[in-house]
């Protein structure tokens, strides 16, 4: 556990020190503001069009912008993790420090669950720029807290799957940019896998769709904790950091 | 405190080391000697517990490292060939980080790193960063983090490799100085290095073990001859060569004596001893008797760049060997 730590805060560490962390923060916090700006803009010229016309629909912040945004938060990420996790076991390879870890007495487990926590931070503080947004939300409106945690815990469950792949795709290569590459290609075709059902009903089709790692966030956009998805994601992270743990003792084996 | 037993690792096509045997003491230093792809990096990465063997077996402290990684890696501190550093890191930031894996902590691992700061000569660049330190300031960082642990064996995979003239002696001087602590083997295809440095060597050759002895008995054994170098000069006048030779042959023991550079007042000769003599102080007693001054009296003894040529049995110096092969392993 001790050693989890150590490394998790010599990551961050690393993190913070370079500009990386900042880089991101920033391209994240201009992304997302710039969305929420969209369709903050949108929901008030929606309600102005309504008092015109003189309706009263009630407007619901929840339903109307935390939740889009909160799937778009979910999109925007999947661009990000590859930046995140590119580095964490592709640099140590090529600079050679994979050695000082690999014979320090600590399990590879420490080594690995050391990194993604760092990673899984780094990725709560991005999300913690979307939380500033949503502020202004409840200083000027009444929106339902509740929904908007639920969705927070879904994007964190989601990063951290995305992570644990990020992490394993960094074991396999020496070369960050392509760990970054093909971390983001892979991502990416976990997004895209869904649309198959747009025009395809067989079974093969609907497992394949399981697969979409967005579709098991429309629940927990919604507000809505099931345990279905809380267990794919669940799964996909012991997945992700067993396949890394094998990576990493294959090294060995082969190098 | 290291035992290898018919030791062997195999890549994909290549055999990098093969049925190697020999054991360390406890308090020794030991150069582990041979050229370049010899397998010497592909053994200390099987001593370190970084690779797993492939047949035979290699313990350290009494501990297999195969079935007790752990506490193999918790006795050991490793030097890699590039030391293992992070750049974005500062020195004590980086000390106490390695210092915390090897499972120090609290006031102890404070101590320690003041301590290795110390001991390696790097107070002054404690908080610079270590992406910027020279290479000579690099290495000894690499070596302080290896004893950070006070481990009990200490592995150095070329510890001298790249540095200048100056920092090759100190890198040395700090090596020698901390073997009475640790048990230490260092690998080098330098052969001085090791005639300087180390009690014990070990040679291989192409994953082969060629010879395993301390550093006085190989010496000896591939000769058993002293061999001496004399400089004789006359007080007053020139010196006649033969008169000297002759005198120098009727030394008791002596086998061979060649004249090497005949000068007006100044002679140098080789002397070789027979077999188990030593003539040492015979010669200088015979060169001053005679009323010549002995300038200079040397045991050449033999290199162990000769002994290496004559181990391995050949011709081309040791150095240029497929460079290639090393970094593959």
């Amino acid at each position: 556990m001790r050693n989890i730590w150590t490394i998790c805060r010599k990551e961050l560490g690393s993190y913070f020190v370079s500009p990386i962390a900042y880089l991101l923060l920033t391209m994240f916090a201009l992304i997302f503001g710039f969305f929420f700006w969209n369709i903050l803009g949108y929901f008030v010229s929606q309600g102005m069009e309504m008092i015109m016309r003189g309706e009263t629909f009630p407007m619901n912040l929840n339903e109307q912008i935390i939740r889009p945004l909160l799937s778009n938060v979910s999109v925007i990420g999947l661009f990000f993790i590859p930046m995140i996790t590119m580095r964490l076991f592709a640099e140590e390879k090529r600079s050679g420090t994979i050695e000082l870890l690999a014979t320090s007495p600590v399990r590879d487990f420490e080594i690995i669950l050391g990194k993604w926590f760092s990673a899984l931070i780094l990725y709560a503080c991005l999300l913690f720029f979307t939380a500033l947004n949503f502020g202004f939300l409840f200083l000027y409106g009444r929106p339902d807290w509740k929904p908007l945690l639920v969705g927070y815990l879904g994007l964190l469950l989601q990063g951290g799957l995305l992570l644990a792949i990020g992490t394993f795709i960094s074991t396999l290569t020496k070369n960050q940019i392509i760990a970054g590459a093909a971390t983001f290609g892979f991502c990416l075709l976990l997004w895209v896998v869904e649309w198959v059902t747009g025009y395809e009903s067989a079974t093969w089709a609907t497992v394949l769709a399981y697969f979409s790692v967005i579709t098991h966030f429309d629940s927990f956009a919604k507000g809505v904790i099931d345990s279905k998805d809380v267990i794919f994601y669940l799964s996909g992270i012991f997945l992700g950091l067993f396949a890394t743990a094998r990576s990493m003792e294959s090294l060995r084996w082969r190098s | 405190m290291i035992a290898v037993q018919e030791l062997t690792k195999r890549y994909a096509r290549t055999t990098a080391v093969d049925k190697i045997s020999f054991s360390v003491e406890k308090g020794q230093i030991v150069g582990f000697l041979g050229p370049n792809g010899a397998g010497k990096t592909t053994t200390m990465r099987v001593l370190t517990c970084f690779l797993p063997p492939s047949a035979g077996t290699a313990t350290v402290a009494g501990f297999d490292v195969l079935e007790q990684p752990r506490e193999v890696k918790r006795r050991i501190g490793y030097l890699p060939e590039a030391p293992p550093l992070y750049p974005e890191m500062a020195t004590t930031e980086y000390l106490r980080f390695v210092g915390k894996l090897k499972g120090l902590s609290g006031a102890e691992l404070n101590r320690r790193v003041d301590y290795v700061c110390e001991r390696c000569f790097i107070t002054d660049v404690k908080q610079k960063l270590l992406g910027k330190l020279s290479k000579g300031y690099r290495q000894r960082v690499g070596l302080a983090q290896a004893i950070i642990h006070n481990p009990e064996v200490l592995i150095l995979d070329e510890p001298t490799a790249g540095l200048d003239p100056k920092q090759i002696n100190e890198t040395r001087d700090l090596i020698r100085s901390l073997a009475g602590d640790h048990t230490i083997i260092l690998s080098t295809h330098i052969l001085p290095e090791v005639e300087q440095t180390c009690e014990q060597v070990i040679i291989i050759n192409k994953g082969k073990l060629v010879a395993t002895d301390s550093v006085r008995n190989l010496q000896a054994r591939t000769r058993g001859v002293e061999s001496v170098q004399v400089e004789v000069t006359a007080r007053d006048g020139a010196l006649n060569v033969e008169t000297v030779q002759h005198r120098l042959e009727q030394v008791h023991g002596v086998a061979q004596v060649v004249c090497k550079d005949p000068k007006d007042h100044r002679l140098v000769f080789e002397v070789q001893s027979q077999k188990g003599q030593l003539v040492r102080g015979d010669l200088a007693r015979a060169v001053v008797e005679s009323g010549w001054d002995l300038n200079e009296l040397r045991a050449a003894g033999m290199s162990l760049e000769e002994i290496f040529l004559e181990l391995t049995g050949s011709d081309a110096p040791p150095k240029t060997a497929e460079p290639a092969s090393e970094a593959q392993a």
